[in-house]
C-alpha cells in the first residue's frame, strides 16, 4: 500500500513537533526514519497509527485520502504499529493476546485461531507457543507475537518503533529476515530507529527528521557521515572550555553491573573527580538513566562496588548518598523533583533539613528570598511550585541543592529551556565545579554535551563506552557512537565491556 | 484569583442545595413532612440548653477522630481502621480503670492514667494497621477494616466474657464505674464534661499547628503530595507514614477514653458509635483543611443529636442525619470533580 | 448432631452463600474492568430494604428482586460516573456511598420494619432431590440459590471463554493495549460497573426475601456483609471459582460459629458470630504477603530447595489485581 503524507503539522503548546512533513512511501519498501530524540519521529508515527490527529495536512493511502481517528481505525485501514514496548497483555496467554479485539461471534474459535497462528508463525520461523504466557516471553518474542497479530488483522503497512532495543542478536536477524520477506510480498514497512547500522543494513530508503522537519532523504549506498549530519546538524564553533585541574576522586565505580527492565549494563568501571564534568550521551533508553540512578543510590547494582570519596557506598540508601554530598535532579521536574501544592519557601525549608519543632516563618522567607534572588527565579516565596515555568522550576531544583556538594547528578538539566535559562543553569553548575563538585549529566543535545563536558561517556543498548575526552570528539563522531557505530575503535580504558 | 474563589464558593453552595433537595425528596418518598422534619432537627439541636449540651457531648469524640484523621489524610492514607482504634482506646481505658479502681489512689490520678492507657491502646492499634501496610503489603483500607472487626470481636468478648456483669451478661455493657471515676460534668444531669471539651479543642488546635506550623507537618504534606520527590528531598517516607498512623491512634484513643469516662462510664458493645466513619466524612467535606474541621464537626454533631427527636415526634428514623451528611459529602465530591473537568477544558492562558 | 442435621445445615450454608455469590461475582466484573465499588456494604443494605419494600407493596417476589437489582445498578452508576467521568477517587466516592446507602436504608425502611412480606419458596427439583446426600444438599434450594450455582459457572465461562470476556480482562490489565485493539475502554467500564452493581443488588433481596426474611433495620445483621464481599473478591483473585470458594468458606465459618456454640461455652455467642469477619479480612494478609519487598529479600537468602518450595507456595496463594484497577484511563 502506498502511503502519502502531505504537510503534516502538529503542535503541542509551544512545541512544533511536526512542521509540515511530506513524504511518499511506496509499497514493497522498507522506509527508515532517523532522528534524534525530540525530532518528531514518534509524533509522526502516532499520527499515522491513529493515536493523535494532525493539526493540518493529509494522509493518503493508495491514492485515497483518509482520516484516522483511532488505532482501531488505523488497523481497519491496514496500518499496524509495533510499539517499542509492545502493547500486549502480560498475564494472558499468547493465543488470547492474538484473539483479543478480533471481531467475531460470542465464542472465539480457538482451534481455527491456533491453526492460523501456527501457520503464520511457521511462515516466519517464529518459535512461539500459543499456550504460553506473554510475561514469560522476551521482548523479541513479544514483538514477533505482535507482528503476527497485526498481519492477521490485515495490516498492509507496518510501523516499527525502535524495534531493536532490548532484543538479542539472533532475534534481530530473524526480525530483519521477516521484514525483508514481508516487503518482498508487497508490505510497506516503516522502520523508526536511531541505530545507524540497522537502518543502513535494512532500509531501501531513509528519511531524516530534525526538530520537526524533514532534513533530508537518502538511498543506498549510505554515507554515515551524511546521515549523522542530517540528524544532528552542522558543527558549531565551541567556546573555549576553561581548563580545570581535576582533583580527588569523588565517585568510583568498580565492575558495576545494573539490571533494568529492558537492558543490562555489565561491568562498568569509572571514576569521577572533583571539579570535572562528565556528559552521559546516548539515545533514551540506552542505559544512562539507570546508570545515573545507581550513582545516586536509587538503583541497586547487581554486582560491583560503588564508593564515594573512598567510602564504601554499595547498596546504601539514597539518603546515605545525600549525607555524603550527592544530589540527584530528575528530568521530570514537577513529577519527581518538586512537590506540587507546596510553596517555594516550603521547599527550601524541606531541603535544609532544619531541626526543631515550629517553622520559623521569617527565617524561611528570608532564606527563600535569598535563594530566589541569587538564582534569579521568577516567583515569590509564597507561590506554589507548579506555577513556575519550566526554566524557573529547573532553577528551583538547582536552588534546592545544598552546600557543599561533592557530586551532582542531573538528568536532562536543560530540557525544554530557552537559551538564556540554559546558559544560566550551566553558569551555576560551573560555579559548583569550581567549588569542587563533580558533575554527571545526561543530555540528548550533542552540542551541549560537547560544550560543557570534560569527558563523555556514550551509552548504546546497555553498552558503556570508556570516558572519552570531549576535545577528541565532534558532533559527527559522537553522533555515530550514539547510533552504535565506531565502537570497535574505542580504547578499552574501563567503562563497560 | 478572585473569580476562581467565587466559582469555588458557588460550587459549594450548589452542592449544599442539591443535598438538601435530595434529602427533601427522600422525606417526601417516606411520606414525611420535610419542613417539620428539618424544624425538629434544628429544635432537637438548639432548642434547649440540655440538647445543646448533648450536641457538645457528641462533638467531642467526633472532633477528636477528625483531628487524628487529618494527619493520616495529609500523608495520603485512608485510615478506615479509626473505628477500631477508638474501640481499643476505650478497651484500654476500661482495663486501666478496672485495674486501679480498688487501689485507693486519688481518683483524678486514676482517670489520668486511664486516659494514658486509652492513648496507648489507640496508638497501638493504629500502628498495627500501619505495619500491615508497610510490611505486609495489605492496603490500609482492608487492613483497617479487618482490625475494626477484630476490635469489635474483642470488645464483645470482654463484655460477654471476662468483664461481664455478675449474673447475666448484657448488651448494656460492663459494670458501670463508681461515680468517683466519672469525669466531672457541667451539671449533675448533663453528660458534658468541660475537661473532655477542652481536650477536643486542644486536639484540633494541636493538629492544626502541627500540620501548618511544624517541620514535621511540612514533611507529612510533602509525603502526601509527592512521595517520590519528598524522598529525594530527604524525607524518610515510610517512617512518616507510621508516625501519622501512631498520632491518629493517639487521638482515636482519646476519643475512646472520653466515651468511657464521661459519656457511658462503662464499656458497651458500640462504644465507638460510628464516630470514626463520621470523622472520615467530616475530613472529606472540609477537603482535609484543619481550620474548618471544628465547625463542620459541630454541624454534623448537631445533625446527629437533632435527629434523635425524629423517632419521638414524627416517627421517623434518626438516620436522616446520616442521609443529610452523606448527600452533602457526595455532592461536594461530585461538584469538585465537575469543576476540575470544566477548568481543564477551559482554554489555557 | 446426626448426619441428616449436618446435611441440612450444610445445605443452609449453600443457601446463605447465595447472596454473597451474587455480590462477589458482580464485584469481580466491576473490578476486572478496573473499577472498585466500595459502596458494596451500603448497596446490599439498600437493595435489601428496597427489594423488600417493593415486594411487600406488590406482593411479588420477582418485582422485589428487580427493584434490588435496579438499586444496585443505580448506585454503581454513581460510582462509575464519579470515577470514570469526573476522575474522583473511587475510594472516596465508594466510601461516602456506603454510609449514605446504609442510612437511606434505615431511614426509608423504618415504616416497614418488622413487617412480614412475601418469601422465596424452596423449589425441590423432582428427580434429583431423592439422591442421597447430594439431593438434600443441592436440590432442595430456592431459585436464587440455584441461580447462584449457575452464576458461578456462567461468570467463569463468560470471563474466560468468550470474546467479550477476553476484552474485559484486557481492559482491566492494560487499557492502552485494549484501546489499540478497538475497545472503548470507558464505555465498557461503565457497562461492567453497572452490571456488577446490578448483580450485587440482587444479593440484598435474597436476604430480605429469603435468608433473613423481612427488614429489621439496624439489627438485620447485614451490616458488614458488603465489606466481606470486597475482601472475598480480592482473596479469590478476581476469578469466579475462587471467589465462590471464599464465599462458601465464609458462610461455612458463620454456620460453624452457630454449631460450635454449645461446644465452646467459654466464648460468648456474639463473638463467634462476629469471628468470621476478621478472619476473612485477615486472609488478605496471606494472599498479599508475597508482594512485599522484604519477603522477596528474605526469600533470596533461603537455601535453594526451601526457597523454591516457599516461592511455589506463595505463588499459589498470591493474587495480583488487574493492573489498571483504580486508575483512570486517558487516551494520551
Amino acid at each position: 500500500m502506498q502511503v502519502d503524507l502531505q504537510s503534516i503539522h502538529k503542535t503541542f503548546g509551544p512545541v512544533h513537533a511536526n512542521a509540515g512533513i511530506s513524504m511518499t512511501i511506496p509499497p514493497a519498501t522498507i522506509q527508515g526514519i532517523l532522528g534524534e530524540n525530540g525530532a518528531g519521529k514518534s509524533t509522526l508515527m502516532k499520527i499515522l497509527s491513529g493515536f493523535i490527529l494532525p493539526d493540518s495536512g493529509t494522509i493518503t493511502l493508495d491514492g485515497r485520502p483518509v482520516v484516522i481517528h483511532s488505532p482501531a481505525d488505523a488497523i481497519s485501514l491496514g496500518i499496524g504499529m509495533l510499539h517499542q514496548d509492545p502493547l500486549d497483555f502480560p498475564p494472558m496467554k499468547l493465543l488470547d493476546n492474538f484473539i483479543l479485539g478480533r471481531k467475531g461471534g460470542l465464542f472465539p474459535d480457538r482451534r481455527t485461531a491456533t491453526r492460523q497462528f501456527l501457520e503464520l508463525a511457521a511462515r516466519f520461523e517464529f518459535g512461539l507457543s500459543p499456550e504460553a504466557y506473554v510475561d514469560t516471553l522476551t521482548v523479541g518474542e513479544r514483538q514477533q507475537l505482535e507482528i503476527l497479530r497485526l498481519l492477521w488483522s490485515g495490516a498492509r503497512v507496518l510501523i516499527l518503533d525502535e524495534p531493536t532495543t532490548g532484543i538479542s542478536q539472533p532475534q534481530k536477524e530473524k526480525l530483519f529476515a521477516t521484514l525483508k520477506k514481508l516487503a518482498a510480498q508487497g508490505m510497506t514497512i516503516i522502520f523508526v530507529s536511531h541505530k545507524l547500522e540497522d537502518v543502513e543494513f535494512l532500509c531501501n530508503r531513509v528519511a531524516v527528521l530534525r526538530q520537526g522537519s524533514l532534513t533530508g532523504v537518502a538511498e543506498p549506498p549510505y554515507m554515515t557521515k551524511k546521515l549523522v549530519q542530517m540528524m544532528f546538524g552542522k558543527e558549531i564553533a565551541l567556546s573555549a572550555r576553561p581548563s580545570t585541574a581535576p582533583g580527588t576522586t569523588v565517585l568510583s565505580l568498580s565492575g558495576v553491573s545494573l539490571e533494568g527492565a529492558r537492558l543490562q549494563i555489565k561491568d562498568v568501571t569509572l571514576q569521577a573527580r572533583s571539579g570535572e564534568i562528565i556528559g552521559l550521551a546516548g539515545m533514551e533508553g540506552s542505559g544512562q538513566s539507570i546508570f545515573l540512578s545507581a550513582c545516586a543510590g536509587l538503583h541497586r547494582p547487581v554486582s560491583g562496588r560503588i564508593a564515594l570519596a573512598s567510602r564504601e557506598a554499595t547498596g546504601r540508601s539514597h539518603h546515605y548518598f545525600k549525607k555524603q554530598g550527592v544530589a540527584y535532579l530528575p528530568a521530570a521536574r514537577l513529577e519527581q523533583g518538586l512537590v506540587p501544592g507546596l510553596s517555594l519557601s516550603d521547599h527550601f525549608v524541606l531541603s535544609e533539613g532544619i531541626r526543631g519543632l515550629f517553622i520559623d516563618r521569617r527565617r524561611a522567607t528570608e532564606l527563600a528570598e535569598q535563594r530566589i534572588s541569587s538564582y534569579n527565579i521568577k516567583g515569590a516565596p509564597s507561590n506554589t511550585v507548579e506555577s513556575l515555568s519550566g526554566g524557573n522550576q529547573q532553577r528551583m531544583l538547582l536552588a534546592l541543592l545544598r552546600d557543599p556538594l561533592s557530586l551532582i547528578l542531573l538528568e536532562h538539566p536543560t530540557r525544554g529551556l530557552d537559551i538564556e535559562s540554559t546558559i544560566y543553569v550551566w553558569g551555576k553548575l560551573r560555579e559548583r565545579c569550581a567549588q569542587g563538585a563533580a558533575i554527571l549529566f545526561i543530555s540528548g543535545d550533542l552540542d551541549e554535551v560537547l560544550q560543557y563536558s570534560d569527558r563523555v561517556v556514550v551509552f548504546f543498548a546497555g553498552r558503556v563506552s570508556p570516558p572519552l575526552p570531549a576535545e577528541s570528539l565532534s558532533v559527527e563522531s559522537l553522533g555515530e557512537l550514539i547510533g552504535g557505530k565506531g565502537w570497535e575503535n574505542l580504547g578499552s580504558e574501563a567503562a563497560g565491556a | 484569583m478572585p473569580e476562581a474563589r467565587v466559582s469555588h464558593a458557588l460550587i459549594q453552595v450548589g452542592a449544599v442545595l442539591l443535598a438538601l433537595l435530595l434529602t427533601t425528596l427522600v422525606l417526601l418518598a417516606s411520606k414525611a413532612p420535610p419542613l417539620a422534619a428539618y424544624l425538629n432537627i434544628v429544635l432537637g439541636a438548639v432548642g434547649s440548653w440540655e440538647v445543646i449540651a448533648n450536641v457538645l457531648v457528641s462533638w467531642v469524640p467526633l472532633l477528636l477522630a477528625t483531628a487524628g484523621l487529618l494527619l493520616t489524610f495529609t500523608v495520603g492514607l485512608w485510615n478506615i481502621g479509626i473505628e477500631g482504634q477508638i474501640t481499643l482506646g476505650a478497651i484500654f481505658t476500661t482495663w486501666a480503670l478496672r485495674a486501679l479502681q480498688t487501689s485507693g489512689m486519688n481518683p483524678a490520678l486514676i482517670i489520668a492514667l486511664s486516659f494514658l492507657a486509652g492513648i496507648m491502646g489507640g496508638a497501638l492499634w493504629a500502628m498495627l494497621a500501619g505495619t500491615l501496610k508497610t510490611f505486609g503489603g495489605v492496603n490500609e483500607i482492608f487492613g483497617g477494616l479487618g482490625l475494626n472487626f477484630v476490635a469489635t470481636a474483642l470488645n464483645l468478648w470482654l463484655i460477654f466474657g471476662p468483664w461481664k456483669r455478675p449474673g447475666v451478661a448484657s448488651m448494656s455493657g460492663t459494670v458501670p464505674f463508681d461515680h468517683s471515676l466519672w469525669l466531672p460534668t457541667l451539671t449533675a444531669q448533663s453528660r458534658l464534661s468541660p475537661s473532655a471539651l477542652l481536650i477536643a479543642i486542644l486536639s484540633i488546635v494541636v493538629v492544626y499547628s502541627l500540620i501548618q506550623g511544624t517541620y514535621f507537618g511540612l514533611r507529612l504534606k510533602a509525603v502526601g503530595k509527592n512521595p517520590h520527590a519528598a524522598f529525594l528531598l530527604g524525607v524518610p517516607t515510610w517512617q512518616y507514614m507510621m508516625a501519622s498512623f501512631a498520632l491518629c491512634g493517639v487521638f482515636a484513643g482519646l476519643a475512646g477514653a472520653v466515651q468511657v469516662t464521661s459519656v457511658y462510664h462503662r464499656l458497651i458493645p458500640s462504644i465507638s458509635s460510628g464516630y470514626g466513619y463520621l470523622g472520615l466524612m467530616v475530613a472529606m467535606l472540609v477537603n482535609f483543611r484543619a481550620s474548618l474541621a471544628a465547625p463542620v464537626a459541630l454541624f454534623f454533631a448537631a445533625l446527629n443529636v437533632g435527629s434523635i427527636q425524629l423517632p419521638i415526634v414524627l416517627k421517623l428514623d434518626s438516620s436522616l442525619a446520616g442521609v443529610l451528611q452523606g448527600t452533602l459529602v457526595l455532592f461536594v465530591l461530585l461538584a469538585q470533580g465537575a469543576r476540575q473537568r470544566v477548568m481543564k477544558k477551559a482554554p489555557r492562558r | 448432631m446426626n448426619g441428616e442435621m449436618i446435611l441440612v445445615g450444610l445445605a443452609g450454608v449453600l443457601t446463605a452463600a447465595a447472596p454473597l455469590l451474587f455480590g462477589v461475582v458482580g464485584e469481580t466484573f466491576s473490578e476486572r474492568a478496573g473499577v472498585i465499588n466500595l459502596s458494596m456494604n451500603g448497596t446490599i443494605l439498600l437493595s435489601a430494604m428496597g427489594g423488600f419494600a417493593v415486594a411487600l407493596a406488590t406482593q411479588s417476589v420477582i418485582l422485589g428482586f428487580l427493584a434490588g437489582a435496579a438499586i444496585g445498578a443505580l448506585v454503581a452508576l454513581v460510582v462509575a460516573f464519579a470515577s470514570i467521568t469526573l476522575h474522583q477517587s473511587q475510594v472516596a466516592v465508594g466510601f461516602v456511598l456506603t454510609l449514605l446507602c446504609r442510612d437511606l436504608s434505615y431511614f426509608l425502611g423504618n415504616p416497614i420494619m418488622g413487617e412480614t412480606g412475601p418469601r422465596l419458596g424452596t423449589i425441590p427439583i423432582p428427580f434429583l432431590r431423592g439422591i442421597p446426600f447430594i439431593g438434600t444438599l443441592l436440590f432442595r434450594q430456592d431459585v436464587m440459590t440455584y441461580l447462584s450455582f449457575l452464576l458461578i459457572l456462567a461468570a467463569w465461562i463468560f470471563i474466560f471463554r468468550t470474546r467479550p470476556g477476553l476484552k474485559l480482562r484486557g481492559i482491566g490489565e492494560r487499557p492502552a493495549a485494549a484501546y489499540v485493539r478497538g475497545a472503548n475502554v470507558n464505555r465498557l467500564r461503565y457497562l461492567y460497573t453497572v452490571l456488577g452493581g446490578g448483580l450485587a443488588g440482587l444479593a440484598g433481596p435474597i436476604y430480605s426475601l429469603s435468608v433473613k426474611a423481612g427488614w429489621k433495620g439496624t439489627i438485620s445483621g447485614l451490616d458488614g456483609i458488603g465489606w466481606i464481599v470486597l475482601a472475598i473478591t480480592i482473596f479469590g483473585g478476581w476469578s469466579p471459582f475462587r471467589v465462590a470458594l471464599g464465599a462458601y468458606l465464609f458462610s461455612l465459618l458463620q454456620w460453624l460459629g452457630l454449631v460450635l456454640q454449645p461446644a465452646l461455652p467459654g466464648i460468648p455467642s456474639q463473638v463467634l458470630q462476629v469471628a468470621p469477619f476478621p478472619l476473612m479480612i485477615l486472609t488478605l494478609l496471606l494472599v498479599n504477603i508475597g508482594n512485599a519487598e522484604w519477603v522477596e529479600r528474605s526469600l533470596a537468602r533461603l537455601p535453594g530447595p526451601i526457597r523454591r518450595a516457599v516461592a511455589r507456595a506463595l505463588r499459589a496463594v498470591n493474587v495480583t489485581p488487574p493492573a489498571a484497577l483504580g486508575i483512570p484511563f486517558e487516551k494520551e
